[in-house]
């Protein structure tokens, strides 16, 4: 009878393991470990498991990985994790400010230990303890992320170990800290945050490709369509603002004709023998005003604009249009500084990584290489991809960093589209999962923790493929699961299976 | 519980991000072509593998033109990295600054040359390129490739061969498709005419190469290589050793020998003096600028591309068409006095000898009164309307004879000479302005009628085969090479056969009537040998006579026609008659007795009567 009962629980609890969840894992570091084996191939294959190469490593990694998983699902006390969690926390920040003073340089960076035959990234880890107090404090009964004190409190929790990873260089690591945002947004807060940073991010991109004028039109448009959401009956509203957004945007236009025309004239003028008369003075009005820079106008209209809706929503009691007015200003002194940040502020690498990206500038032997050899190697699979170990690119050498940062390389080369399919759809349905899980608990933090794992995979997927395809700068972070290195899968290990731990006690009580 | 709409639309939002992704990756795998052909072009090389150009046998089978080995060094030049240039100069034996010069050379040509390999260096003995092959892995960008070179075994037919050079941009553009940069061709002679054989198929091995430019393993095993086709060999009607007798023959003299097999057309020795050295055919780079400005033009190949007057070798038409008209019959009998006498004062001279002579005799001592009337003849004949329809009849007649045309050989640059018209003469004088005896030099084969040595060869065939000839030509019928069936047929003139054998007595006596006995070509004379011939001696208007001669023998089923043709070689009998008889008996007997004959002509020079300018 307790023989059988005790059975009962043990299935119960084996079956409380999200075993989905963990099949996608294994099949994801299954892949990884291929591709590696494929990426360092070469005319004289290697057996898979030498300890020579990054596969045999890998291998290693793989199977302590797997170890750490065991011992988190079945030694450790999944209540633990909430304990330890403000103390991890900070021995990890520790560890990142000390590993600035004592890491040696790579390419830049200072982010490693280095522990005789294996590095150590504490930037990876950060993640994990970074989750952990995110949930802990967010998970406090008491805390309401709309009120500003709370709010600062979990933007302080993501923000620490964000800055001191940017100074140890890793810009790209503390990009993803980023996506905690995501967290916060379920969790409560304002969907105009998200829309906020869109827009600084958008009118960045938007001043540095396409000049300081269009970038104007696309905050102010921005801002009408904002307004417009929260307006009852926004008719009247929308009508006038794109009215004068199309008047404004066809200014461009006609300067454009206007100065061809006044070239012309100029041209004329100066091909006569004779001297300038009276009446030509209207001439040199002309091409006065063709040499207005257009921004000038918006800036007249804004002038015109502000004061009047100031005054609109000050009678009206608008509060949102006051912020927007607000918001607007700030908004176009940062399309003006934006220059100036890009210009004074970014160092050389990051402007030229920026400068490739957006396209402003095509150097495919200089920085550009990597993109393009990236591009390439993905470009060149096809379909269904030149089949396992004949890659040409990722084989011989093409592609930099191929088994880490540029592992996607081998997946879009090898296999193709089909691959490139399966393995993103892989991604997705882990994240959706996460996502899913963590929304059937009832406990805060596990929820929390979980949509803190599913949004560092997420910043990871989308910065790291993005980048292999030339859609995101070349950021250095590594494709979870699948890049060598043990760093990264053991820390992407411990994220995932402390949330199947934290889940299967959620189901344990029902 | 209803959903948290909030996970709703984080949700959708990674469902966009993902599908961002995917509509990314899907054009640039699917929708872009153009990242195929980079990896294509920056992971895979292609060397190409040249044939090796079919050899050039001589009639028994000796090499004419074989090959040898040398080396190309090739540079691709984007994948140069900062070497040290002292040592590859070192190694390939060339100064830096040759180097340095090539390689900024190949910059300034880098947007044509794009990812190719250009050539740097040619031929460079085997030698150095093995020295070069141990260190090239220090060299990346550099390498080398086999190519084969013509090699000459014997010291025959320079200009008759023909040289190979590196195609350039306008033979490419002339040739579309078929050569590229870097290939070699073959631009005259032999070479020239059947490049289409001799050259083969390229064909090429991919190999994947890695990011530091080592060949990695063949491109998809080898799947999509080709081998190269060999050029098919070309055997020539040619006799090496007759051919090299002929140059030793004509060394130091301007002019041609050409000697056909009258049974079949073919070409058994083709010499155009001076020719050019086969030692300056394998490197005709370097010698070319010599060759070009030899004020002799060894490139131009006199026995086809010089047109000259016949000289008194033309008297056997005008008497087989005299023959073919009726107004000639052989036992006709004519006066000489020192020349033919016409209208006030004028003469055709002649030199002292019987008087009057027959048809034979008038052959054996190339009496020249004798053809005057024997034209006059033909071309006042009563059954004509004017001397007009007469000469044009005549005309018809000499062309039969592949005169003033192209004969059809296999040498494309062969000229047609010239045989006059009445439309020749209506210009000249105005129509009905001249008669037989203004146009009386063509008798003797002066005048306005101008023929290659060929064509002279050609008519000794004809003499020898009693009436037809076969087109000469230079390539042999081989299993790999068809002969074109002109070749095959026999090309009958308008004279009846039976006409034939009534001249040739006379070219019998020319040179077999002994000594004091007036017959011009004794000298072409060889012991048991019945060597017909006829001699001539053309005028030129650049100096001393043109020495001509052209026999066959043996007198029954001939085995050689031969025609010789000297400039400035004064009297037939003084060079061409005994130049073709020593040939004659090279040819026939193997082994020349006349050593003192052989010996003066050899060594005689001529050069100094031939004006250049």
């Amino acid at each position: 009878m307790v023989q059988g009962s005790f059975t009962r629980t043990e299935r119960r609890l084996r079956q409380s393991i999200d075993w989905a969840l963990v099949a996608t894992y294994l099949v994801l570091i299954l892949i990884g470990w291929i591709n590696i084996y494929a990426s360092i191939h070469s005319s004289a294959p290697p057996s898979i498991l030498s300890w020579s190469t990054r596969s045999g490593k890998q291998f290693v990694w793989i199977l302590t990985s797997l170890g750490l998983a065991g011992i988190i699902l079945q030694l450790l006390p999944p209540r633990i994790w909430e304990a330890v969690s403000v103390p991890f926390y900070i021995f990890v920040l520790g560890l990142l400010v000390l590993v600035i003073f004592v890491s040696s340089d790579v390419k830049g960076s200072h982010s490693w230990f280095d522990l005789g035959p294996v590095r150590f990234q504490p930037a990876e880890i950060s993640k994990i303890s970074t989750s952990l107090v995110l949930a802990l404090i967010m998970s406090q009964p008491q805390f309401r992320i709309s009120r500003l004190k709370d709010f600062l409190k979990a933007v302080a929790v993501i923000a620490l170990p964000m800055l001191v990873i940017v100074a140890e260089s890793e810009t790209g690591s503390a990009l993803v800290y980023l996506g905690f945002i995501f967290v916060l947004y379920r969790e409560g807060l304002s969907g105009w945050w998200l829309g906020l940073i869109a827009l600084v991010v958008g009118l960045f991109i938007a001043t540095l490709t396409l000049g300081p004028y269009w970038a104007i039109m696309l905050l102010a448009a921005a801002l009408l369509i904002s307004n417009a959401r929260v307006e009852k009956r926004p008719g009247k509203l929308l009508g006038w603002g794109s009215a004068a957004l199309l008047a404004l945007s066809l200014i461009p236009w006609l300067w454009g004709l206007l100065t061809k025309a006044v070239q012309a004239r100029m041209d004329y003028l100066n091909s006569r023998i004779w001297v300038p008369q009276a009446g030509e003075s209207l001439d040199y009005f002309w091409s006065f005003i063709c040499g207005i820079n257009p921004v000038v106008f918006i800036i007249a209209a804004a002038a015109v604009a502000i004061p009047l809706l100031l005054w609109k929503a000050y009678m009206k009691k608008k509060g949102f249009l006051a912020i927007s007015i607000g918001a607007f200003v700030a908004g176009v002194l940062l399309v003006f500084s934006t220059q100036f940040i890009f210009e004074k502020v970014l160092k050389d690498h990051q402007r030229s990584r920026i400068e490739i990206l957006l396209g402003m500038k095509e150097d495919p032997s200089g920085v550009g290489y990597n993109v393009n050899q990236s591009k390439i190697a993905i470009g060149s699979g096809g379909f269904s991809g030149k089949g396992f170990l004949h890659g040409t690119q990722t084989t011989f050498g093409f592609v930099p960093e191929q088994s880490t940062d540029f592992i996607f390389c081998t997946v879009g080369e090898e296999w193709g589209f089909l691959g490139c399919l399966v393995v993103i759809a892989l991604y997705v349905f882990l994240i959706a999962r996460l996502m899913a899980d963590a929304e059937r608990c009832r406990g805060k933090f596990t929820r929390i923790y979980g949509y803190c794992a599913a949004s560092c995979i997420f910043m990871h997927l989308f910065i790291n493929v993005g980048m292999t395809v030339g859609l995101m700068p070349v950021i250095g972070i590594p494709l979870p699961l699948l890049s060598y290195g043990g760093s990264s899968l053991w820390s992407f290990t411990i994220m995932i299976f402390i949330f199947l731990a934290l889940y299967r006690e959620e189901k344990k009580y029902f | 519980m209803s959903p948290n709409p909030r996970h709703i639309s984080l949700l959708i939002g990674l469902g966009a991000v993902a599908l961002l992704l995917l509509v990314r990756i899907f054009s640039i795998q699917i929708l872009d072509g153009r990242y195929k052909s980079d990896a294509d072009r920056q992971a895979t090389v292609r060397e190409t593998i040249y044939p090796t150009r079919g050899v050039i046998f001589d009639r028994n089978g000796e090499i004419l033109v074989g090959n040898k080995v040398a080396y190309d060094i090739l540079v691709s030049p984007r994948d140069v990295q900062p070497f040290d240039t002292l040592a590859l100069a070192t190694v390939l034996n060339v100064t830096p600054d040759f180097i340095r010069g090539k390689l900024l050379e190949f910059e300034r040509r880098k947007s044509s040359i794009g990812f190719q390999s250009v050539v740097m260096m040619r031929t460079v003995p085997a030698e150095t390129y093995m020295r070069f092959d141990e260190v090239k892995y220090r060299f990346p960008g550099f390498r080398g490739q086999v190519r084969g070179i013509r090699d000459y075994p014997v010291n025959a037919g320079g200009n008759l061969l023909g040289y190979v050079s590196e195609v350039n941009k306008a033979y490419i553009d002339r040739h579309e498709g078929e050569y590229e940069q870097g290939d070699y061709a073959g631009m005259t002679g032999i070479e020239a005419a059947r490049e289409k054989e001799l050259r083969g198929e390229k064909g090429y091995h991919i190999y994947l190469r890695n990011v530091r430019n080592q060949i990695e393993q063949p491109y998809k095993d080898g799947a999509e290589d080709k081998e190269a086709v060999p050029g098919k060999d070309v055997t020539t009607t040619i006799d090496a050793a007759l051919q090299q007798y002929g140059q030793e023959l004509m060394n130091n003299k301007v002019g041609s020998i050409v000697a056909i097999e009258p049974s079949t057309g073919e070409i058994l020795a083709l010499v155009s003096s001076p020719g050019i050295d086969v030692s300056q055919l394998a490197d005709i780079g370097r010698h070319y600028r010599e060759i070009a400005s030899n004020p002799y033009k060894p490139m131009y190949n006199r026995a086809v591309q010089a047109s000259y007057p016949p000289g008194s070798v033309f008297k056997l038409v005008n008497g087989l068409i005299g023959l073919q008209e009726g107004v000639l019959r052989p036992e006709m009998m004519y006066p000489c006095n020192k020349g033919y006498h016409f209208g006030a004062g004028h003469k055709l001279g002649c030199h002292v000898h019987r008087s009057p002579l027959n048809m034979e005799e008038s052959i054996m001592m190339s009496c020249n009164a004798y053809y005057c009337y024997v034209l006059k003849n033909i071309l006042d004949n009563k059954k004509y309307a004017s001397v007009a329809e007469g000469l044009d009849a005549w005309n018809d007649y000499v062309q039969s004879f592949g005169f003033g045309r192209k004969l059809q050989s296999d040498f494309p640059a062969e000229l047609s000479g010239s045989i006059p018209t009445s439309r020749t003469y209506n210009r000249y004088y105005g129509k009905g302005r001249w008669n037989s005896t203004t146009v009386i030099s063509l008798s003797i084969g002066q005048g306005e009628i101008l023929a290659t040595p060929m064509h002279l060869a050609n008519l000794c065939a004809t003499i020898a085969n009693r009436g037809y000839y076969y087109i000469p030509h230079i390539i042999k019928e081989s299993e790999e090479i068809p002969l074109d069936a002109r070749f095959k047929q026999r090309q009958y003139t308008k004279v009846d056969t039976v006409h034939f054998p009534k001249l040739i007595k006379g070219m019998w006596r020319a040179v077999n009537s002994g000594p004091g006995m007036g017959g011009t070509a004794a000298i072409a004379h060889i012991d048991s040998l019945d060597v017909c011939g006829k001699t001539g001696t053309a005028q030129n208007p650049r100096g001393a006579d043109n020495s001509v001669f052209i026999c066959f023998a043996p007198m029954d089923n001939p085995r050689i026609a031969i025609a010789a043709y000297v400039e400035n070689g004064g009297f037939g009998a003084s060079y061409a008659a005994p130049i073709a008889s020593l040939m004659v008996e090279k040819y026939l007997k193997g082994d020349v007795k006349r050593k003192g004959l052989e010996k003066k002509m050899k060594e005689d020079n001529l050069m100094s009567r031939v004006k250049t300018k």
